[in-house]
């Protein structure tokens, strides 16, 4: 036992390093297999706090291009409005009406610490489970789509960004309504791989690619980027197209949470299909 | 003795938050990041003790992975640099006996062993770094040229700092 102990004592460094070590590994491990559980991440109280602090200072470098971005967005909504258009037909009565049924709700957050040069990033709001954010909810920005929340504490949330190597987006050519899914393979933050189209299709430089509303995150037609480039890679058989995202995720300082008032029911039903079979 | 403490202190606190808030959010060749804040696992005195290298290197890891979002990857691989420290200072060194007291610096160890010294632990953490980050070894050409880079920009980052804190940290 004396040797036990005068062997563990001399050669103490070893083990402490093992000890660390394997602690530190089994962290990492511990969130590949439940991300959710996962305890140390950027929404928490204290880097939570120092992110915002920081960001109070450094927001006034910024406001220049946040305001004219804020007009550009306004503008826009403020085009949509009723009010813009005349009603011409004095005979149409309004009335609450149960066919047009609310689906995605929208709510502005800052973006307090981003970043594009990882293989896998992440983005943190100031908006959390006091503001209503939960996680699976998707982020979005006025040309683009941002990612889907991760970690939610009570004033901050983590959402894994677009440029994430788990991040799928399902999205379709807008001019043929095919759809494909969307993926970053690293390397440039500007251009995603659109993957799955069938060979048949025809495809031109500068198609548009928006979201095709098919998941229960993202709302339909949001804007992700144009095709720059599409090749048949090696031993497959789907076009696999370059996109150059229309949306500078390293620029982003505000974004919007998107809410899917009915994406409980949506799981929930597709889930039941499949486990009928 | 106790004043040299607090000066680590103060350095551990500084390069956190230069890392986290400065050089995190800097975009160097595309997708490299500058670690610099292994600077503090380079910096401790020779004779520090080994579990407090270890311990220290452990909690500095842990922070940045809090801050950056990376489960634990900083922590392992700052341990895993601290674990190789004492054998590249003798190796550096050549076995001279130091007193102990002094931190690795430019008029301790020699220009050249100096550089020799960071270059191959920067070399080493960012290894263990970025191939715990993809958690694969898929993309192998593309990670190899990312800790080239990286540890790269991390060297010349290190060695400014060596030069600038010199002189408060000689005795």
């Amino acid at each position: 036992m004396r040797n036990l102990f005068r062997f563990i004592q001399r050669y103490h460094f070893f083990f402490l390093f093992l000890v660390f070590g394997t602690v530190a590994m089994a962290l990492t491990a511990s969130y590949q297999s439940d991300h959710r559980a996962f305890f140390i991440h950027s929404a928490n109280a204290v880097s939570g706090k120092i992110y915002q602090a920081f960001d109070d200072v450094t927001a006034y470098l910024s406001l220049k291009q946040v305001n004219r971005q804020l007009l550009n967005d306004n503008t826009r909504l403020l085009n949509r409005q009723r009010e813009n258009f005349v009603i011409t037909d004095t005979d149409v009565f309004i009335s609450a009406d149960s066919i047009f049924q609310r689906r995605f709700s929208y709510m502005h957050a800052r973006v307090i610490n981003n970043s594009v040069t990882r293989r896998d990033n992440y983005l943190t709001l100031n908006k959390g489970l006091n503001h209503g954010v939960a996680p699976d909810m998707g982020v979005i920005a006025a040309n683009g789509v941002v990612g889907i929340v991760r970690n939610v504490s009570a004033n901050f949330s983590v959402a894994m960004s677009v440029l994430h190597s788990d991040m799928l987006v399902s999205v379709k050519i807008k001019k043929n309504d095919h759809i494909g899914s969307l993926h970053w393979e690293g390397n440039n933050y500007r251009e995603a791989h659109m993957t799955y189209i069938p060979p048949h299709v025809e495809l031109a430089m500068g198609d548009t690619i928006v979201t095709s509303g098919y998941s229960v995150v993202f709302p339909e037609n949001i804007l992700i980027g144009t095709i720059k480039d599409w090749e048949i890679r090696r031993g497959e058989t789907f076009f696999t197209a370059t996109i150059d995202l229309a949306l500078d995720l390293n620029k982003i300082s505000y974004a919007y949470i998107v809410k899917n008032l009915m994406q409980d029911e949506q799981k929930e039903l597709e889930l039941s299909v499949t486990s009928d079979i | 003795m106790l004043r040299m403490n607090w000066r680590f202190v103060f350095l551990f606190a500084g390069l956190v938050l230069v890392q986290v808030l400065i050089l995190n959010n800097m975009m160097l060749g595309g997708y490299a990041n500058p670690q610099l804040y292994i600077l503090f696992v380079l910096m401790l005195p020779v004779n520090v003790p080994g579990w407090l290298l270890l311990a220290s290197s452990f909690v500095l890891g842990l922070i940045l992975d809090a801050f950056s979002d990376s489960m634990a990857i900083h922590a392992a691989a700052t341990v895993f640099m601290a674990f190789c420290r004492p054998a590249m200072i003798r190796f550096v060194t050549g076995n001279t006996v130091m007193q102990g007291q002094e931190v690795p610096s430019f008029s301790v160890f020699g220009g050249f062993s100096l550089i020799l010294y960071a270059l191959a632990l920067i070399l080493l953490h960012h290894a263990v770094l970025f191939f715990l980050e993809i958690f694969h070894f898929a993309e192998f050409v593309q990670t190899l040229s990312r800790i080239v880079i990286s540890a790269g920009l991390t060297l010349v980052f290190t060695i400014i700092g060596f030069a600038l804190l010199e002189r408060s940290f000689s005795n």
